[in-house]
């Protein structure tokens, strides 16, 4: 081993013990949505006709192939899991790597703890060599573990490895472009950001070359490990490629990091403006600059969520009419036409996605408090109430915009695969009903901010529970007085529904109750607590 | 000038606690306008405690503070038009430049002079385009210097301002300080740099488990303790420490030093003349020594351990 290497053994047992939490959490997650596919996908297509009906919509829908990837031996159970899985966990694994070589390289360096130990015996890659090793056994466990949990549905053996296998290589590739990534970029965020765009691009490539079946999809990682086609030809070599680029990556991670010095990065950080714009002037100013990124983040997530769910709104009368299973999921909803109960499931599902916009928006206010950044803005001429209401007058546009964005997207895609144009309106319109359900997390996050600040994140958790009841409530028949905790729950499920305007305003007066029983208590208390 | 406007800052018995610990207890502070006063005390004795009540960000338990003829808690934000402050831990917004949080926080507090603020920019050396997250300790510091030195404003609030700058910055913001007070404008400096608030007060209030325990001019204070001498004589100075109020003599190479308690300097004075003076150097006791000695008792650090502010976090 050469002396760069000094000291790698050390290091990996510090990032065990460090992240002791993290990676079991990590690994667990993405195993535990791969493994709950496969005890749900068995059950709804339990008979060779529904079988077929899958292959005959979701198999030759442009839309879901661009979503999951190749239809390949979409004919077997094995080849419907991949289908419904690959996507997120393949998406699920890069991004751990991602996140966790960055954490353990270009993280530690930023924060200075990187200097420290590099100043005792440590060789010069010993700490890129530890967050490499560490990361890539946690994508090979993730692997594994997903082979074993698509096994579990009494699929192939071999395809189920393959495709595990196939998991892990995905989430190597990626450690070995964010450790590139980590050399390329002086801060931790930008090399987050460089290899989540690379991920994106990988997506993008492959999404086209599956739709248009041609040769771009050889140009993406994820096309790489989706060409291995699992449960039908079961051919390796095509993750042969991804490792060659593994090594290359590293190969380039390393000639990188001996080209600089400590703590700098290769990409110079970008000088940003001497003076500020105009419109930074107040605390509405401030909240939107500091928000702007995200909220511009999750409009487009929500809008390409709500087309790809949209886009699916004929596919989904042929496939439940011939699937029971299906229905009773759907016809939990209520009673309307085939479409217009999937549009109502669609939109529940983009507010509650919506919501946790809503609830970390206003949560900001506390980690703003936290971190100590309110005591000087605070310490000027803005009031506490200015200053809370400029906050949530942000939460609140971008919530708006946010929802919008979803019910857009959701109609837009409608309107086209039903050659219904008017359906962007209406569908836009029903979709901002469930708005004051959506504000109402937002409202408890301000409410336990103002009296139990410490506890305000328990608006996720409030969150977890309206999640529970509007997801699986009709599945799980929860009891009715837990039902009804849930916002959601008193919102007329339109376009079923018909829009009924009391409990809107009920849940309307509860969300400014709460808002400004909040505020009260927010001008009363210590600051930075 | 009213009289009730030569004074800045007031609180009288001002109690604070956090759970268990108090923070605040029976606290006393008198800031005339016009004056630097520098509000000394190690780490957790109060400091920050106090200027977050002064600032409305705490509120007091029980006692009065008034600000600049106001209530802190009751009339903060008008108040704070008139007031600037730099906190202690100086954290920004990682993604906003340090130019932008200067113009942010003077908007906030009513606008900013821009030649003062290019002209503070040069002299701290400080480059505005830099993004937070790249600044280091003293330069986050010197943003909030910065931006608060810019503002026309009639009262500083500052918060160990320079525990991360160097000498040279640290000599920037003595003149910076000034220059303040050459303007008539008050700041109270707290610290626990002795030099620092030594060069600059006009006044300092010595504080120590959340009470302020001495108060007063550099030389009222040094009126209270003892003065450092070192003479030599021709003749021993054998009974030199029988004379009352002298302490810690020691004699070396025909020299002798002690330290003598201002009030009885002279006796010891006409001793040593009467000995035949051939040399004698004495100082005023330093900030340092003031401090050590109403601290000198509680040197093993215990109670810095258990500070109210450092059990807080």
């Amino acid at each position: 081993m050469s002396h760069t290497l000094t000291g790698t053994g050390t290091l990996v047992r510090l990032i065990l013990r460090r992240d002791r939490i993290r990676l079991p959490i990590w690994v667990l997650a993405i195993i535990g949505v791969v493994y709950s596919s496969a005890t749900v996908v068995p059950e709804t297509y339990s008979t060779p006709e529904q079988i077929q009906a899958y292959q005959d919509t979701m198999g030759t829908s442009p839309a879901a192939i661009a979503m999951s990837g190749p239809p390949v031996a979409l004919d077997t159970l094995g080849g419907i899991l991949v289908y419904e899985t690959a996507v997120t966990a393949l998406v699920a694994v890069a991004l751990m790597a991602v996140f966790l070589v960055v954490r353990h390289t270009r993280g530690e360096e930023e924060e200075g703890r990187t200097e420290v130990l590099r100043s005792t015996v440590l060789g010069r890659h010993a700490p890129l060599a530890a967050a490499l090793l560490v990361v890539s056994a946690a994508c090979l466990v993730v692997g594994l573990a997903v082979a074993a949990a698509v096994g579990s549905a009494g699929v192939s053996m071999s395809g189920s490895l393959l495709y595990g296998v196939a998991v892990g290589v995905f989430g190597v590739t990626f450690a070995c472009i964010a450790a590139t990534a980590a050399q390329l970029m002086t801060h931790a965020r930008g090399a987050i950001g460089l290899s989540a765009s690379v991920l994106a691009g990988a997506y993008l490539v492959r999404a086209v070359g599956d739709v248009r079946e041609n040769w771009l999809v050889w140009l993406s990682p994820m096309g790489w490990s989706q060409q291995v086609r699992a449960f039908d030809d079961d051919r390796w070599w095509p993750l042969v490629i991804s490792v060659v680029f593994a090594a290359v990556a590293v190969a380039a991670s390393v000639v990188l990091a001996n080209r600089r010095d400590l703590g700098a990065g290769i990409v110079p950080s970008r000088p940003g403006p001497p003076e500020a714009a105009a419109s930074l002037n107040g605390p509405v100013g401030l909240a939107l600059r500091l928000q702007r990124g995200s909220v511009i983040g999750w409009v487009i997530g929500m809008f390409v969520g709500g087309a790809a769910t949209g886009s699916f709104s004929r596919e989904i009368q042929t496939m439940v009419e011939s699937n029971d299973t299906l229905a009773e999921y759907i016809a939990a909803a209520g009673d309307g036409t085939l479409v217009e109960m999937y549009l109502s499931t669609m939109m529940l599902i983009l507010s509650l996605i919506a919501a946790g916009f809503a609830v970390s928006s206003a949560l900001r206010m506390r980690s703003e408090e936290t971190s100590g950044r309110l005591e000087p803005v605070l310490a000027t001429g803005v009031s506490r109430t200015r200053w809370l209401l400029g906050g949530l007058l942000v939460t609140l546009a971008g919530t708006v915009v946010v929802m919008a964005a979803g019910g857009l997207g959701l109609g837009l895609a409608h309107g086209l695969v039903s050659d219904d144009g008017g359906a962007v309106v209406w569908v836009l319109g029903d979709s901002l009903v469930y708005l004051p359900a959506v504000l109402g997390l937002a409202a408890l996050a301000v409410l336990l901010f103002g009296w139990l600040p410490r506890l305000a994140a328990v608006a996720w958790a409030a969150l977890a529970v309206c999640f529970l009841v509007g997801y699986l409530g009709g599945l799980l028949r929860f009891p009715d007085w837990f039902e009804n905790l849930s916002p959601f729950t008193h919102t007329p499920a339109v376009p079923v529904d018909d829009v009924t305007v009391a409990p809107l305003m009920a849940i309307g007066i509860g969300v400014v109750l709460a808002t400004g029983v909040g505020l009260l208590g927010f001008r009363r208390r210590d600051i930075g607590v | 000038m009213m009289a009730s406007m030569s004074i800045a800052i007031s609180v009288s018995d001002v109690t604070k606690t956090f759970g268990k610990t108090v923070a605040l207890d029976g606290l006393d502070l008198e800031v005339a306008t016009g004056e630097v006063h520098g509000f000394l005390g190690p780490n957790g004795a109060g400091k920050s405690t106090t200027i977050r009540v002064l600032l409305g960000l705490l509120r007091a338990d029980s006692g009065e503070a008034r600000l600049l003829g106001g209530d802190p808690w009751r009339d903060a934000a008008a108040l704070h038009r008139r007031l600037a402050y730099v906190p202690g831990d100086v954290n920004l917004w990682p993604n906003l430049t340090g130019g932008e949080v200067i113009d942010l926080l003077s908007r906030l507090r009513g606008g900013l002079d821009k030649t003062r603020r290019e002209d503070l920019l040069e002299r701290f050396d400080l480059d505005p385009t830099k993004k937070a997250r790249s600044y280091s300790k003293g330069n986050r510091q010197k943003v909030a210097l910065v931006a608060a030195l810019a503002s026309d404003v009639e009262l500083l609030l500052l918060d160990e301002p320079t525990s991360g700058l160097d000498p040279l910055m640290e000599a920037v913001f003595q003149d910076c300080i000034r220059e303040v007070k050459a303007e008539g404008r008050t700041v109270l400096l707290s610290s626990h740099i002795l030099a620092e608030a030594e060069a600059l007060s006009d006044r300092v209030s010595i504080i120590r488990n959340g009470r302020v325990v001495q108060s007063g001019t550099l030389s009222e204070l040094r009126h209270l303790t003892r003065t450092s001498v070192v003479a030599e004589t021709e003749e021993h100075a054998d009974r030199l420490a029988s004379i009352p109020g002298v302490a810690n003599v020691s004699a070396l190479d025909g020299k002798v030093s002690f330290d003598v308690d201002t009030d009885n300097l002279d006796d010891a004075m006409s001793y040593l003349a009467s000995l035949r003076i051939r040399a004698l150097t004495s100082h005023p006791p330093t900030l340092e020594e003031l401090f050590l000695r109403q601290y000198g008792d509680e040197l093993d650090l215990e109670h810095m351990a258990r500070g109210p502010e450092e059990a807080r976090r």
